[in-house]
């Protein structure tokens, strides 16, 4: 394959950028094959995909339609919009919106005032700690909050010391409430992971163009950052309410499966907790909790859409 | 460290991070600077306080004893705890098949995009932000309900997701380091001076985005040592699952200091990665210097 690959390739330097031509050596066979080729190349993970992704989704969309030993039903979409699978629903939207737009702002502050510190080092920490902390969701995170927000926590143990009772506040760790703060703990890092990038985008040169015109630095912002930003956060925002809303494993280990969230609601239908008739409502769940995130997500493409108009 | 001297620092680091390099003009009063600094500390602050103190309880509690005295005894027991050698195992093995089946599937893939498709990159982009998108519970819900038994009673059936799971990080990463350097150019030379594309990739490529590499497996590894969902509802016993299950028979120090080791664990990894290859790196440099 070298040897005559090696001409070709000097053949085309006059046009940068552009195919390799052909010489006579080389055959049909083995242009259609540099044509397809690349193309190729990207099938297996396309195909991984489809499998990993594809069929799951797939098999979720089939059984949610489905009776218990066979045969089209509705019944279970009917039970999955009414009653307490309703609930969960309410609860993890109501969740998923909390702790999106919560971290979502003050994430766009915590990475604005690391990446205009002064420090290096400073950000260089703050990327890889927010790369671990964004994936540091479930069992690990649960202990950590267990051990400073639990009844015999750190945590508890000082404000208690200070003369604030959490429980008498109305938080309690193992409720909504618990859940929200703990979520907290990888939202943030997540929010500073995502908008790091669009602040690196302001360009110095709006800034000065702003202050020779007179600007503030509130009419700076009001005018050119945030509007520039805009799409930026809210893209942010929804990727964290989809996050939010789909996790399972801190949820379910904080609360052990009390808690009434989609989620967790489908981790009780697999572990086998159904009675008859109801086999099937865990893929109903599934499948109106793939509803709101292909909303979100089809709303996140168009928001970056946007996004990149001014921040590439 | 280098910009501590104040002027037009925020320009400085805007720049920075810029590809094309926008002169650093020095502007706006010292007055709004300094206001700038005091809130700048105090959301660091709290930002800090929130994010160390739960770790300084989690090791606050893994490094005492019953009776709440400063001990070992928690990391000491944690070997010999019932299970966990079994655990340990697994996981690695997992790990192990993760991160290889995810190279050897992202990395040409996202080369090929890069050099031959950047039409492509939209598809790659929208496919590698679907896994954040379906959660891992639908996904191995969908799984276990619709993929054939065989491949359902397998552990590596994990493995095979967990791929899945890891291709946001993995592709996002090789993507940076990828846009980072000049893959054209280098590619031409390696095929010009006669190197196959398997030279090419293996011999030019691949240690040009070595770094992104290793953050790409050092998430992996961070996501299969912390991935609770599938495991739990696969039925298989792997670290974090066996963590949740021992905690509910007996000592609850013993989970806080596994969940601790698995942090820190993490946290020394990929310490260690990024020093590695930093010294490479010099290393290499210095070596084109010398010939």
């Amino acid at each position: 394959m070298s040897k005559s690959d090696v001409v070709t390739s000097d053949s085309g330097t006059s046009v940068p950028g552009s195919e390799v031509t052909t010489i006579k050596s080389t055959s049909h066979l083995r242009r259609a094959i540099r044509k397809v080729g690349p193309t190729l190349a990207v099938t297996p993970f396309l195909i991984y995909s489809f499998l990993g992704l594809g069929i799951p989704a797939l098999g979720v969309l089939y059984y949610a339609f489905q009776k218990d030993k066979g045969g089209w039903t509705m019944h279970n979409i009917h039970l999955v919009t009414h009653g307490v699978f309703l609930v969960g629903f309410e609860n993890s939207i109501k969740l998923g919106l909390l702790s999106s737009i919560i971290p979502g702002i003050l994430g766009v502050f915590l990475a604005y005032a690391i990446q205009t510190s002064h420090s290096n080092l400073l950000r260089r920490l703050t990327t890889t700690a927010s790369g671990v902390l964004a994936n540091f969701g479930g069992i690990n995170l649960t202990f950590m909050f267990i051990a400073t927000l639990g009844s015999t926590g750190v945590l508890t143990y000082w404000l208690n010391a200070l003369g604030i009772n959490l429980s008498n506040v109305g938080f309690n760790l193992f409720t909504f409430s618990g859940v929200l703060v703990v979520y907290m703990y990888f939202q943030l890092p997540l929010m500073v992971l995502v908008i790091t990038p669009a602040l690196g985008g302001l360009r110095p040169s709006w800034r000065e163009a702003a202050e020779n015109m007179g600007a503030t630095s509130w009419s700076y912002w009001r005018y050119v950052g945030v509007p520039v930003l805009m799409p930026s956060i809210l893209g942010g925002m929804l990727l964290l309410f989809g996050s939010a809303f789909a996790a399972y494993a801190t949820a379910e280990t904080l609360t052990l499966g009390l808690i009434a969230l989609s989620p967790i609601q489908i981790g009780n239908f697999m572990n086998g907790n159904v009675i008859a008739g109801q086999v099937n409502v865990g893929y109903a769940i599934a499948l109106g909790m793939l509803l709101i995130l292909s909303v979100t997500m089809i709303a996140y493409s168009m928001v970056r859409k946007k996004a990149s108009k001014w921040l590439l | 460290m280098a910009a501590l001297s104040g002027a037009g620092s925020l320009y400085e680091v805007a720049a920075a991070a810029e590809s094309e390099a926008v002169p650093a003009f020095s502007s706006g009063s010292p007055k709004r600077r300094r206001r700038f600094r005091w809130w700048r500390l105090a959301v660091l602050l709290l930002a800090g306080a929130y994010f160390l103190i739960p770790l300084y309880a989690g090791l606050k509690f893994s490094l005492q004893d019953v009776s709440g005295h400063f001990s070992f005894q928690a990391f000491k027991n944690l070997p010999s705890a019932p299970g966990f050698t079994g655990a340990l195992t697994l996981s690695l093995k997992l790990a192990l098949v993760t991160v290889v089946i995810s190279t050897i599937m992202m990395v040409p893939t996202s080369v090929y995009v890069h050099l031959k498709l950047p039409k492509m990159r939209r598809v790659l982009d929208f496919v590698t932000v679907l896994p954040i998108v379906i959660p891992p519970i639908v996904i191995i819900e969908g799984a276990l309900g619709a993929y054939p038994l065989w491949l359902k009673s397998s552990p590596y059936l994990l493995s095979l997701l967990y791929v899945i799971l890891a291709m946001p990080f993995v592709y996002r990463s090789l993507d940076a380091g990828l846009g980072a350097i000049d893959l054209k150019t280098l590619t031409e030379a390696s095929r010009s001076l006669g190197g196959s594309w398997l030279t090419t990739l293996w011999r030019v490529v691949l240690p040009n985005i070595r770094p992104a590499l290793l953050s790409a497996t050092v998430l992996t590894l961070a996501l299969v040592f912390g991935e609770y969902t599938m495991a739990s509802l696969d039925l298989w016993t792997t670290v974090p699952v066996w963590i949740a299950q021992f905690g509910q028979s007996s000592d609850g120090n013993i989970q806080v200091a596994a969940s601790m080791l698995g942090l820190i664990g993490t946290w020394i990894l990929l310490v260690f990665v990024v020093s590695l290859d930093r010294s490479q790196s010099r290393r290499s440099r210095k070596k084109w210097g010398a010939s």
